[in-house]
């Protein structure tokens, strides 16, 4: 066996592997187009497929909130944004009753005028924050995320806020917090159905620190470039692109870090079917209803093949490694 | 009291009776196409079949009581129209889910089954229902014999209860079963009535009561 050294001199390269004078001439010459601005106009087309996907009519009917660009990975799809009309007249949000119409004609008796954040238990910094304080704590940056209700639709959403961990470094958490809970608005007087027998109010979500920490795990404070709808959990709410759309609480009033891992709402009412991580998975079904497909709202026809659910919702890449050796059917 | 009676057996009564019966699928077809059934047409379209299923069947199953109690017996003419609407409704319930839910392929619907046993309790409320359908005509009955006719069509309240199941069932993802409630509250009415009206004909026990024929019915 012939094994090359250093000390066996130069060896010349076999012709295939040599580039040929054309391909190099061309590379200098899409470099020199590059320099010159003229590759622009070649890349325009391209460049506008991509904002022509990513436009969306503004509804103008709350006050603006904008968000601007955001670096994180992951924050914006390429997905067909859906409708303002859809994203808020088709919810989950039971404090204004069970019908998914229910919130967009009831949700309007909700007072977000003041608005406090308590954010407490084990952080050095444990702090009541104004709505207003709030909104100014971290710049304001628009993501654009696909959501994926358990019930098997989704929808593609832009959302106005700012990265939870902004919040966390702030208020300093413990070495103790292993958690962190959101607890919700429970106002009888201006939530009809606050109650009602189907949930245990108020109703309470959590993530565990390091998901709460991950950059896509999204304080919400606007839509669609205005401050949030009232169906859709003004004054402030956690969108959480990755898990089913129950685990981003709406109307929050509390953020509490615990050491224990709290119960949820719907774990609360059915453990066998909501796991506290809810991921969105296609291979672990609900137990009554397969989640492989998923029917995108305003897009997918009445006589259109529901599409396939992806792994994460699509942000496998983004949070795949915060379960990395997890058993997903066991911890669903 | 008259004057009702002649009412429900004039001519135009019956053909009135069917356009109203049909007024639900017309509303459902119209906004389909014009697009006025919200976010998710499809869930829209399978559900409001769904409903007016079982309110058919509480409105078929009331006619003998109705009849009974207001000395009205001109409403028995409705009620084959309205067992054949239950049909109808459930019908178009069962193909919205098989094509726009599942996009008529076997395999996902077999799946599906498995996967939500509501959904075999409800297809075994339409399987019940088709002889029921299919013996709805004159010759049928005659055919049959009466009493053997009478004897299957008592079928239709084990499938108003496979009905109410499959309606609880689906609902119980929600913890919400207000509306289950009425539908089991009329039904519950409608069936104790002629459990009572059983009971008291079995203590009368006298043959030749000219009442019977219409109690029994």
């Amino acid at each position: 066996m012939l094994i090359k050294t250093s000390a066996s001199g130069f060896c010349h390269s076999v012709p295939s592997d040599i580039t040929s004078p054309s391909a190099y001439q061309g590379r200098r010459e899409l470099m020199k187009l590059m320099a010159t601005g003229a590759a622009g106009a070649a890349l325009a087309s391209w460049a506008g497929r991509e904002a022509l996907a990513q436009s969306y009519q503004k509804p103008s009917k709350l006050a603006a909130l904008a968000g601007g660009k955001s670096g994180v990975a992951g924050a914006i799809v390429m997905d067909k944004v859906t409708d303002y009309k859809d994203a808020t007249t088709y919810n989950n949000f039971y404090e204004f009753g069970t019908d998914k119409a229910d919130p967009g004609k009831n949700a309007h008796t909700l007072v977000t005028k003041p608005w406090s954040v308590a954010v407490e238990g084990l952080v050095k910094q444990p702090k009541t924050y104004t709505l207003e304080d709030l909104i100014k704590l971290s710049p304001q940056e628009e993501r654009i995320y696909r959501l994926r209700c358990v019930e098997g639709w989704s929808m593609v959403i832009p959302w106005t806020g700012y990265s939870l961990s902004e919040l966390i470094k702030k208020v300093e958490p413990l070495g103790s917090a292993k958690y962190v809970e959101f607890i919700t608005q429970a106002d009888p007087k201006t939530m009809p159905f606050v109650g009602s027998r189907v949930l245990e109010w108020p109703y309470v979500e959590a993530l565990r620190m390091d998901e709460a920490m991950h950059p896509l795990a999204l304080l919400t404070f606007g839509m669609y470039g205005e401050v949030l709808a009232n169906q859709n959990g003004a004054p402030v709410r956690m969108v959480l692109p990755w898990k089913y759309g129950f685990k981003s609480g709406k109307s929050i009033v509390k953020i509490r870090f615990t050491d224990k891992e709290p119960r949820t709402a719907w774990n609360k009412a059915a453990a066998q079917e909501y796991g506290f991580y809810s991921n969105v998975n296609p291979e672990v079904d609900h137990p009554r209803w397969s989640q492989a497909t998923e029917r995108r709202i305003g897009e997918d026809g009445l006589f259109a093949k529901k599409r396939k659910t992806l792994m994460f919702n699509g942000y496998e890449a983004q949070v795949g490694q915060l379960y990395a050796g997890m058993d997903l059917k066991k911890f669903f | 009291m008259i004057s009702r009676q002649k009412l429900l057996l004039s001519p135009a009564a019956k053909p009135i009776f069917f356009v109203l019966c049909l007024l639900p699928f017309v509303w459902l077809f119209y906004s389909a196409l014009t697009n006025q059934l919200g976010a998710n047409p499809a869930e829209a379209l399978i559900r409001a079949t769904g409903d007016w299923t079982l309110r058919f069947i509480c409105i078929a199953l009331a006619i003998t009581p109705l009849r009974t109690i207001s000395s009205t017996p001109a409403l028995a003419r409705f009620r084959r129209m309205l067992g054949l609407f239950v049909y109808f409704y459930v019908v178009i319930h069962l193909l919205s889910y098989s094509w726009f839910d599942m996009g008529f392929d076997v395999a996902d619907i077999v799946k599906d089954i498995i996967k939500r046993p509501f959904i075999l309790v409800g297809f075994s409320a339409f399987v019940l229902l088709t002889p029921l359908a299919a013996t709805s005509f004159n010759a049928a009955i005659k055919a049959m014999g009466a009493k053997r006719w009478q004897t299957l069509h008592k079928l239709v309240y084990v499938i108003a209860g496979l009905g109410l199941l499959h309606f609880f069932w689906m609902r119980s993802g929600k913890n919400d079963f207000a509306e289950v409630f009425v539908y089991a509250a009329i039904i519950a009415v409608l069936f104790g009535w002629r459990v009572k009206q059983f009971l008291k004909k079995k203590k009368l026990k006298s043959p030749g009561n000219a009442d019977d024929a219409i109690l029994t019915r």
